[in-house]
């Protein structure tokens, strides 16, 4: 699966549109894929996990920073988030089928709130960048 | 046999009431095969689905979203027993549809963001909760007789 140029326009036109919210938006996904998806809080026994917990929203604002540099280091995310891969798959080891659910929680947040930017296109687009991000996190898994 | 709260069944027929069927079955069967391309390979008698403009476009398209959605209509009104009420249904798409029970997990999740987009706020995370449950159900249900 590859990004084409199109795909990386419509992604960096989103991050470009909804980027100055990036904390917010991934407090919301986390929220949202907390609640849609229990077993995701098993990662995070450590946290509090109810509503407006200041432990999510700061874990909110990491994982949008990650998606914001991703996109815009779009032409190389394996190079940009190297580090982090090296953490999911050294440290944290979240099973890969959870990335999916988080990717489905982000469309659900953008959908929501900016249902306009979600043309079939750009949700096309930006679903390949999550599958990618997910790739690229996984990749040093075994 | 699957366990609703009376929550979810609120949260679930709360919003099925406010669904134009029509219009969110095509959109979400456009936004499957857009998104998911591969998922084209079932509609080769469709017609023209060489573009996002002429996948939505598409007439065939549209009337057939419309026809699965209602078809999530029969499930809302039976969620005590979505199993039964898709029997025949899960048949139908092993023997004669040949239909991968992957593509319904793909479509449901793709509805699931159609809702959102519709809805907003209003779909919260309850409810975002709920209907991913159903759509799971209905996924589950429509795979469930194959051989």
């Amino acid at each position: 699966m590859v990004l084409s140029a199109h795909d990386k326009a419509n992604v960096k036109a989103v991050f470009g549109k909804v980027g100055g919210q990036a904390e917010e938006l991934g407090a919301e996904t986390l929220e949202r894929m907390f609640a849609a998806y229990p077993q995701t809080k098993t990662y995070f026994p450590h946290f509090d996990l109810g509503k407006g917990s200041a432990q999510v929203k700061g874990h909110g604002k990491k994982v949008a920073a990650a998606l914001v540099e991703a996109a815009n280091n779009i032409d190389d995310i394996a190079g940009a988030l190297s580090k982090l891969s090296d953490l999911h798959a050294q440290k944290l080891r979240v099973d890969p089928v959870n990335f999916k659910l988080l990717g489905q929680c982000f469309l659900v947040v953008v959908a929501s709130r900016n249902p306009s930017l979600l043309t079939p296109e750009v949700h096309a687009s930006l679903d390949k960048f999550l599958c990618a991000v997910g790739t690229v996190l996984t990749a040093k898994y075994r | 046999m699957v366990h609703w709260s009376a929550e979810e069944k609120q949260l679930i027929a709360g919003l099925w009431g406010k669904v134009n069927v029509e219009e969110c079955g095509a959109e979400a069967l456009a936004r499957l095969l857009i998104v998911y391309p591969w998922t084209q390979r079932f509609f080769a008698s469709f017609g023209n689905l060489s573009s996002p403009t002429a996948i939505i476009g598409n007439p065939k398209v549209r009337a057939h979203g419309k026809k699965v959605l209602t078809s999530f209509g029969d499930a809302i009104k039976n969620l005590d027993n979505i199993k039964g009420t898709y029997s025949k249904l899960s048949e139908l798409h092993c023997d004669k549809l040949h239909v991968d029970p992957e593509n319904f997990r793909l479509l449901g999740d793709i509805l699931v963001i159609v809702l959102a987009s519709h809805f907003g706020r209003d779909f919260t995370p309850a409810c975002q909760f709920a209907w991913q449950k159903l759509v799971s159900v209905v996924a589950h249900a429509l795979a469930r007789k194959y051989h």
